[in-house]
């Protein structure tokens, strides 16, 4: 069975400064001010498809923060705004995708919105298809290992994509050849519609884990420091040769699936509005003042400021060019593509 | 130059790029310990290790999907599909993954793989173990789909695929692999994806074939010739996709009178195509009808021999229609 993380994480205790977690902080209500704008934007008709994120800034940021840039690799999937954020991409970055420009940096307006790539960041493009990325981290893994680096790889999903056969066979192979991979689950309890009881028999992903003699952590995906506990602890191991691990992070969805979902027909009002008696957000807060790292004053300033900055970067990106409509041809092949 | 069938051109081929770039590796189901059920990778394991020669778990999508990741990471895979009738759990990673990386990235990633896919009839492989895939992936923008059919095109082709820096898909037909003998150098030399190849010139029609039927168009003619004093130019598609459609018009513009000889079901099959190509940009330098010969539109051929022959064309029946296409 999975181990389950219930100590309360203290920051100092896992090597994190008072400037690293005002930092995660930062870069979870980025997360959320681009979430929120981007809702915005849909409902002005400037952005035809949204993939929220609210709900998961923890588990995201948590998770994402014990990678490092120019040295890991990230394999993301749609919802992970906030693991893009710690890899290196921009809000502008974000809007480019969401308005479909030419300077968007995962696709130059080719994918929908949140479809993440880009070379110089590490960050592997992906598809539609879920859990098709799965093969990918662990055959990058395996690379990385084969090349004696001391690198690992991060791999995100939600609890859906576990019911892909897909899944299984790339957990399977990372198993039997101790890949340097970190599995990351950000379980919502919901695949668009479809409820955790319908998607597996079992209570939590993490125990499938010893199906494939690798380690498997469930952890409060709402806690971001215990989030960063856990993959801390997977990329050491990851680093150290010991192979992978599959992490749990129990979370919820605030949004819809999307902005063209309505999750009305499946959630009642009364459990999103429970669950968001557990947003991340606040709950950092709550640690960062009893951490007497920021003041309550703070709060409002600090969201204040970064608005102002991802509104500025919403306006760069929407006065960005649109993509030539003779690039549709473009980049099948190399010979294509200009040196 | 050497005598060799084409198993061991393409065994001999792939032994030899293994040699020299360490950033090789192969992977599938038995290509360890076993060699590969036809035998393409015999002795690698000894030779190269089993970090360089991975015997996967039995799982096609993950064989794939893990040559993706390490094309992304540095390295050269040659992934095999033990029987091509095996890739279908693939499907989602050859088609959304493999052949898009390149173009849904703007050109940013690119996919450095093969994969190996043995297919094709003629060896009692009945329902699965005998079909042919190549329509299936010859629509799919963004993939490579290549069909040597003689030592000399399988051994420089597959030099030319490993070299590619996109995603190549290598189709060999199993009846070939021990059937097909002839010259290879000794030395490395590449046969380029793409052109299609005048495998022997005639002025009379023109047969466009791959695959097993190559070499029955190439009895059929040999025999047209002397039996009939036929004039039959027969072209060897050798690339599937991106198809090289100048070479065939060159030659049915020539002749005047083409027949598309392919044993994949004949509806939408890769023969298809060629023909309607044909149709769209030679209909009035034809002097005959178009003639097309494929397989029926069944499942797949039996396993009984006489099943097995009901469903393939052979070199009788190719002569056949050639004859009657002459004569027209």
């Amino acid at each position: 069975m999975a181990t389950r993380v219930t100590r309360r994480p203290i920051h100092e205790d896992l090597g994190l400064s008072a400037d690293d977690i005002r930092s995660m902080y930062r870069t979870m209500v980025t997360a959320r001010l681009v979430d929120e704008a981007s809702f915005r934007l849909n409902r002005q008709g400037k952005a035809a498809f949204v993939v929220p994120v609210s709900g998961h800034e923890g588990c995201q940021v948590g998770t994402a923060w014990a990678l490092e840039r120019g040295r890991d690799v990230w394999l993301p999937y749609y919802r992970d705004v906030a693991v893009v954020l710690v890899a290196g991409m921009t809000p502008c970055d974000i809007f480019l995708g969401l308005f479909a420009k030419a300077d968007d940096p995962s696709s130059a307006g080719r994918q929908m919105p949140s479809h993440w790539g880009s070379r110089r960041l590490g960050i592997i493009s992906h598809s539609s298809p879920i859990a098709s990325q799965m093969p990918h981290a662990s055959g990058i893994a395996y690379a990385m290992k084969f090349r004696g680096e001391d690198s690992a790889v991060g791999c995100w999903f939600g609890e859906g994509a576990t019911s892909e056969g897909i899944w299984h066979e790339a957990l399977n192979f990372a198993g039997i050849h101790e890949v340097p991979a970190i599995f990351v689950c950000e379980n919502n309890h919901y695949a668009i519609s479809v409820a955790q009881s319908k998607q597996m028999a079992v209570e939590n992903v993490a125990d499938r884990a010893a199906g494939y003699g690798m380690p498997g952590v469930v952890v409060d995906g709402n806690d971001v420091l215990a989030c960063y506990a856990a993959m801390k602890d997977a990329v050491a191991r990851a680093r150290a040769g010991e192979g992978p691990t599959l992490i749990e992070a129990k979370t919820y969805r605030f949004f819809p699936h999307t902005s063209d979902d309505d999750d009305r027909t499946y959630r009642s009002r009364e459990e999103v509005e429970e669950a968001k008696h557990h947003d991340p957000i606040h709950k950092f807060e709550h640690y960062l003042r009893d951490a007497g790292v920021m003041g309550k004053d703070e709060v409002e300033p600090i969201a204040a400021e970064i608005k102002a900055d991802v509104d500025r970067q919403i306006d760069d990106a929407w006065n960005a060019p649109d993509p030539d409509p003779d690039s549709l041809l473009r980049h099948l092949y190399a010979e294509d593509d200009p040196a | 130059m050497t005598e060799k069938n084409v198993v061991t051109a393409i065994h001999d081929t792939l032994h030899e790029r293994m040699a020299a770039d360490e950033r090789l590796v192969v992977l599938g189901e038995d290509v360890g310990a076993r060699g590969g059920v036809f035998r393409v990778t015999q002795g690698f394991l000894e030779e190269f290790g089993e970090r360089r020669v991975i015997d996967t778990p039995l799982a096609e999508g993950a064989i794939v999907g893990l040559a993706v990741g390490m094309a992304l990471h540095g390295l050269l895979p040659v992934a095999e599909i033990e029987f091509a009738d095996f890739i279908h759990p693939a499907f989602d990673q050859m088609v959304s993954e493999v052949a898009r990386m390149r173009y849904r990235t703007n050109g940013d990633f690119g996919l450095p793989m093969v994969v190996r896919a043995p297919w094709g009839g003629g060896v009692h492989g009945a329902l699965y173990h005998s079909q042919s895939i190549e329509a299936f992936y010859g629509h799919v923008p963004g993939l490579k789909v290549v069909v040597p059919s003689t030592p000399y095109d399988a051994a420089g082709m597959l030099r030319s695929a490993i070299d590619d820096p996109d995603p190549v898909l290598f189709l060999e037909h199993k009846r070939t692999y021990r059937l097909i003998s002839g010259e290879v150098p000794d030395e490395p030399y590449t046969v380029p994806i793409g052109p299609a190849d005048v495998k022997r010139e005639g002025t009379d029609l023109t047969a466009v074939a791959y695959g097993l039927m190559l070499h029955h168009c190439l009895e059929a003619a040999q025999r047209l010739d002397q039996e009939h004093g036929i004039s039959v130019e027969v072209v060897d598609v050798r690339t599937i996709s991106p198809l090289d459609r100048e070479t065939i018009l060159a030659s049915v513009r020539k002749t005047g009178k083409a027949i598309v000889v392919y044993e994949d079901n004949r509806t939408y099959g890769a023969g298809a195509e060629i023909v309607a190509t044909i149709a769209e940009e030679a209909m009035f330098d034809l002097d005959g009808p178009l003639v097309r010969i494929g397989g029926p539109d069944v499942p797949a051929m039996g396993f009984a021999s006489n099943l097995e022959h009901a469903f393939m064309p052979d070199a009788d029946l190719v002569f056949e229609r050639m004859l009657e296409l002459a004569r027209f």
